[in-house]
């Protein structure tokens, strides 16, 4: 008999099986925010926004009101929402492309005005819905559609490194990380803690997730792993880039 | 909540402040803004206003996010506003273009300025083709043009009622003559006067836990197949189409086999005039006025098309409002004429002299 596999309290059975392509990181990274939400058990409480790209296929993901938006917009919905109704716990589910490229002044004004929302930002390294063109994020000799010689950052830039920047213009109160969904604890361990930002009221929460995208990248099981934990974290490091400076554990 | 207003007041103020006050009055609860000129005093206003009687306000970073942070002040249940103009208006179709997807009910002030592009900070009516159909989409959308301060309250308080009634966006269409001069009207609490405040409801955020106690509440934009989509634009356009028999105004005074000037907005104020002074001068002119831009009244329009042989539409944008009123009275035999002015100001006197033209050319 197959063993069922553990799904998280918040998630909703039946729009499972997801709708992400296999091998995609997505499944994890929804994975971990839905445990991060069990053991807080803020499910009723919490409203999620996804983005347009692959994020949006998280519409009805979870057993929580969700609002689908459009390209880089979840950010103003998002904090929309916590304004006026401060009580709910806010969630911006996006991509790279819509956090850091066509939401990008978004992203960096939520931020710097310390609202108190948490954005999970899925970093796969392109625009995967529209087929694999190059990001914000893709990294320097990458191939995507758009670079199919390999980004040249002569011509087409360089990489942004979001968490950096966000944990710079933030004021203090602000938590921001970089996980990975090659390390789902940590990852999940990671989310608990800016989820516990907003809950506590100490201000912005940021996470930024590295993810595969097989069916874009164009690898199989074994480069796609290798590619996420070797060449991408190598130039995006892991770890948490901002913490309040006192716990708010014990502020609480 | 503590009344803004009680009973009735008469006051002599800008357009913008009417607009805070009547939006106050409403009992609008958050306001999401960015400044541009000349629509700013409703923001600088409400800053003031809004904290003494429990109102929130946030400044945003664009007029994207000012419109989808009003989208999301909805979801959480809130009367909740933006305004803007010019540039900020062609900004505020993408959250607009979600609202109407999604049936958002979301109010927008905008007070028009000079167009295309930056263009002047003064006035024009050259956001009308923008406010009606803006987006990409299919103008479901309420938007009301104001020709005087008294009306800028009336249908600021009407609008936030009718976005929570029919669940589409409402536009009150003004302009910078009206956003900043000063005039004398009459504020009231809306309740005081039999005006039935709709209720809100929240889409996220209910009570209880979502797939135990009640369903989740699932809102999207994006739909996968055409089937789906067609499906959801039937259901919004039937619902439109219902509600623009109910919410469509005008104002009009017909002249048999004569001459009908049309405007909107403030222009139809000196077209009113033009056809009173004409009239007493023994021309045959009637003046027809849409309220609402979008619905427009389409059968007034057509009955009272159809009762002259000429009409003249009067704007200050080249041939907006026209495209709109030809389409509406397309087979009418009367001759249409244009009197366009972008981005300026009309006068009573030279609608007159041109009115005069068109009349003395048919006797001919």
């Amino acid at each position: 008999m197959a063993v069922e596999p553990v799904m998280p309290k918040s998630w909703r059975l039946e729009s499972k099986p997801h709708k992400f392509c296999p091998g995609c990181g997505h499944g994890i990274a929804l994975k971990a925010l839905g445990l991060a939400i069990d053991e807080l058990g803020i499910q009723d409480r919490t409203v999620f926004g996804c983005d347009i790209g692959c994020s949006l296929l998280a519409w009805d993901f979870f057993n929580m009101d969700t609002v689908q938006t459009h390209h880089g917009r979840t950010t103003p919905v998002i904090y929309g929402v916590k304004r006026a109704n401060p009580e709910l716990i806010c969630i911006a589910y996006m991509g790279d492309g819509g956090g850091y490229a066509i939401g990008a002044q978004h992203l960096v004004n939520a931020a710097a005005r310390n609202e108190l929302i948490t954005v999970v930002l899925v970093n796969n390294t392109q625009y995967a819905m529209t087929g694999g063109q190059m990001a914000p994020t893709t990294l320097p000799g990458q191939k995507t559609e758009t670079t199919p010689y390999g980004r040249d950052v002569l011509t087409a830039g360089y990489p942004m490194r979001g968490p950096e920047m966000i944990a710079e213009i933030t004021p203090d109160g602000a938590y921001v990380a970089r996980g990975t969904v090659a390390r789902s604890r940590q990852l999940g361990n990671m989310l608990v803690r800016a989820l516990e930002n907003q809950l506590s009221g100490r201000g912005f929460s940021f996470v930024e997730v590295l993810a595969t995208c097989p069916t874009n990248w164009r690898t199989n099981a074994q480069q796609t792993w290798s590619f996420l934990e070797n060449t991408v974290e190598n130039y995006y490091p892991v770890g948490e880039l901002k913490i309040p400076l006192s716990d708010p554990e014990e502020e609480m | 909540m503590e009344k803004v207003v009680t009973g009735e007041k008469r006051v002599f103020m800008t357009g913008n402040e009417v607009v805070c006050r009547a939006a106050l009055a409403a009992g609008a609860e958050i306001m999401y803004g960015y400044p541009i000129t000349p629509q700013n005093e409703i923001m600088h206003y409400w800053t003031r206003l809004a904290p003494r009687f429990g109102r929130r306000f946030l400044q945003t970073e664009d007029e994207l996010s000012a419109g989808f942070a009003t989208l999301g002040g909805v979801l959480a249940g809130r009367k909740a506003f933006t305004a803007t103009a010019g540039p900020g208006n062609v900004l505020m179709q993408e959250p607009l273009a979600m609202a109407e997807m999604m049936r958002l009910p979301v109010v927008s002030i905008v007070v028009q300025r000079g167009g295309p592009s930056t263009a002047t900070v003064i006035y024009s009516q050259q956001e009308v083709t923008l406010t009606t159909f803006g987006g990409n989409g299919e103008g479901l959308r309420f938007v009301y043009s104001t020709a005087s301060h008294q009306e800028l309250y009336d249908y600021t308080i009407k609008a936030f009622n009718l976005a929570w009634r029919y669940r589409f966006p409402v536009f009150v269409l003004a302009d910078g003559y009206q956003g900043k001069m000063r005039e004398p009207l009459t504020i009231y609490d809306p309740e005081s006067r039999g005006i039935h405040m709709e209720e809100t409801d929240a889409y996220l955020g209910r009570h209880g836990i979502p797939g135990l106690d009640r369903p989740p509440g699932h809102f999207r934009n994006t739909y996968n197949t055409e089937e789906e989509l067609y499906a959801v634009m039937q259901g919004h356009i039937a619902a439109f189409e219902q509600a623009a028999e109910e919410v469509s105004e005008y104002e009009t005074e017909p002249a048999d086999g004569g001459l009908l000037i049309t405007g909107h907005g403030i222009v139809a104020r000196a077209v009113q005039q033009a056809a009173v002074q004409l009239r007493s001068a023994g021309f045959p002119v009637g003046y027809f006025r849409p309220i609402t831009l979008r619905p427009l009244p389409v059968g007034a329009l057509r009955d009272t098309a159809a009762r002259h042989r000429q009409i003249l539409v009067v704007e200050s944008a080249y041939g907006q409002l026209g495209r709109l009123l030809r389409d509406a009275i397309y087979g009418c035999p009367a001759e249409v004429h244009a009197l366009c002015k972008p981005g300026m100001g009309v006068t009573a006197e030279e609608i007159a002299v041109r009115a005069k033209q068109l009349c003395a050319a048919r006797e001919d």
